[in-house]
């Protein structure tokens, strides 16, 4: 893998850290006063998830991660992995608990992924924004009311538990925002 | 047909307007207080050796025989106390200058530098002049002055005569998220580690400009030393923060052509324990020096970034015709 020297670094740059993959964030070049160089890096852990700051001096080289990220159609699970496919070369990938916990409430056969691969294996995989899922049980709905206030718990056939409004009923198909976990609308055919 | 994009402008022509305007105002400045505007060469065939100020490099070729080594100047520092060694009283120039590696959200390669010299002035008074030209030019409040040992009292409860490179270590590591435990550098550089990440942050939510001033001796540049009311020697040196950013450095300057030798031989030495080049001393500051440089105060005011603060933008680029990655 190739290294890379700090006036490389950029957003989206993959790298390792610590025997992690990340992804830098944010890179900000610092000369205090007269002194000597150094950059700011706000990076994403990409096994982790999480976000952290590191300093580099000017000048210093991280090594390179093997990190892409490929769409995928999520397949099926069993009892230890979560199986995605390349729609067009048909390879099939499993991932494991830690690698869906992000999309974990968000997973339906046939609908795409974005998957973090590491060495060629799923590191994280990431929901659409946007995902249509059926409700699969909620209270009766209430007949004429659509207006948005109050709301109920719906469960949808992900196993997710979004509020939505009163008005919806079990068997119906709803957009829902994944990043927010929350009701958009009623999906369209 | 692919069609690139990439010759449009970094900032918009209405920036490039309120920056004509500005460039406009200091000299409107410094023509109301008789000041001369000058200009220097920008090619150089000596170079600054400060540690961690890197020259471009390039050759002039006479025809039919050897190239000679030339620098892009990275302030038009030594031209200009030529110029006041040969009596041209109060100068100033908006100049272009050039740094080495150094690009990023506030750094371009290349930019414009107001750099001004008084003999007039003291110390205090060339603060004040700063000042002046701040809420002129920019409508800044006033600004206020901190001493950089008070700043340290003040924001870490540290005094910087009685700590040492542990103690400064150990403040920087526990108050500076992601700096490395074998982070390595010598007292100054904790100091100036702990000044932008930790102290800087913190002036910059005073919302006005500040004026940091008597740095350590050992960060003097090319500043006079002289003693503080507590009897501490000290640099006559300042800095001006505003906007969170780095905006002026200035000095009493050292007029004692013998010690500045020192100081650069000694850069040399550090330049050279680090792998880089020593620089070409200019033998003609110095002989100027010695000739005589009248008593005088200087400073130099990034004033891209100033435009920064006018624009009210976050990149250098936005306020470049042309960032470094157009250029």
């Amino acid at each position: 893998m190739a290294s890379y020297s700090t006036n490389e670094f950029k957003s989206g740059l993959k790298f390792m850290l610590d025997g992690d993959p990340c992804s830098i964030i944010e890179n900000e070049f610092v000369k205090p006063g007269k002194g000597q160089a150094f950059n700011r890096v706000k990076f994403r852990n990409l096994k982790t998830g999480r976000v952290n700051e590191r300093t580099f001096k000017s000048g210093d080289t991280v090594e390179g991660a093997d990190v892409i990220e490929i769409d995928l159609e999520y397949s099926y699970n069993d009892s230890e992995f979560w199986y995605f496919m390349d729609p067009t070369t048909f390879e099939q990938y499993a991932a494991d608990a830690n690698a869906i916990a992000e999309s974990k409430d968000w997973l339906k056969e046939q609908y795409t992924y974005t998957v973090t691969l590491w060495n060629g294996s799923p590191l994280l995989v990431f929901p659409p924004n946007f995902v249509n899922l059926a409700v699969v049980e909620t209270d009766p709905g209430v007949r004429g009311d659509t207006s948005s206030g109050g709301g109920k718990p719906a469960t949808l056939e992900t196993g997710a538990v979004v509020r939505v409004p009163l008005f919806i009923e079990i068997g119906e198909v709803l957009k829902v925002d994944t990043r927010t976990s929350s009701y958009v609308e009623r999906a369209k055919d | 047909m692919t069609t690139q994009q990439d010759w449009q402008p970094t900032a918009s022509i209405d920036t490039l307007k309120r920056r004509a305007q500005l460039l406009a105002d200091v000299r409107r400045f410094f023509a109301e207080r008789d000041v001369l505007e000058v200009e220097t060469p920008v090619l150089s065939q000596a170079a600054p050796t400060a540690t961690y100020l890197d020259s471009f490099r390039t050759d002039y070729q006479p025809p039919g025989s050897k190239a000679v080594s030339c620098y892009l100047q990275t302030s038009p520092e030594f031209p200009m106390k030529r110029l006041l060694a040969a009596g041209s009283g109060d100068i100033y120039q908006i100049a272009k200058v050039f740094r080495n590696g150094e690009c990023g959200r506030l750094h371009n390669p290349e930019f414009t530098m107001l750099e001004w010299y008084r003999p007039a002035l003291d110390y205090s008074a060339l603060m004040q002049e700063v000042d002046d030209l701040l809420q002129r030019v920019a409508a800044t409040p006033a600004a206020i002055r901190i001493s950089y040992h008070q700043a340290f009292q003040q924001y870490l409860d540290l005094d910087i005569e009685q700590v040492d490179v542990q103690i400064l270590k150990r403040a920087a590591l526990s108050l500076i998220s992601g700096l490395p435990d074998d982070w390595q550098t010598d007292y100054d550089g904790w100091l100036e580690m702990l000044m932008s990440e930790v102290i800087e942050p913190q002036l910059s939510q005073l919302n006005k400009p500040v004026m940091v001033y008597d740095f350590p001796a050992s960060q003097a540049q090319l500043a006079k030393i002289h003693h503080n009311a507590d009897g501490i020697a000290v640099a006559a040196r300042f800095e001006v923060y505003a906007g969170g950013l780095e905006l002026a450095n200035g000095y009493d300057e050292c007029l004692d052509a013998a010690e500045l030798r020192i100081r650069f031989e000694a850069d040399n030495q550090r330049r050279k324990q680090q792998g880089k080049p020593a620089m070409p001393i200019d033998t003609r500051l110095l002989a100027a020096m010695e000739k005589g440089l009248p008593p005088c105060t200087g400073v130099a005011l990034g004033l891209d970034r100033l435009m920064l603060l006018l624009a009210d933008k976050t990149a250098l680029d936005a306020v470049l015709s042309f960032g470094f990655d157009r250029s």
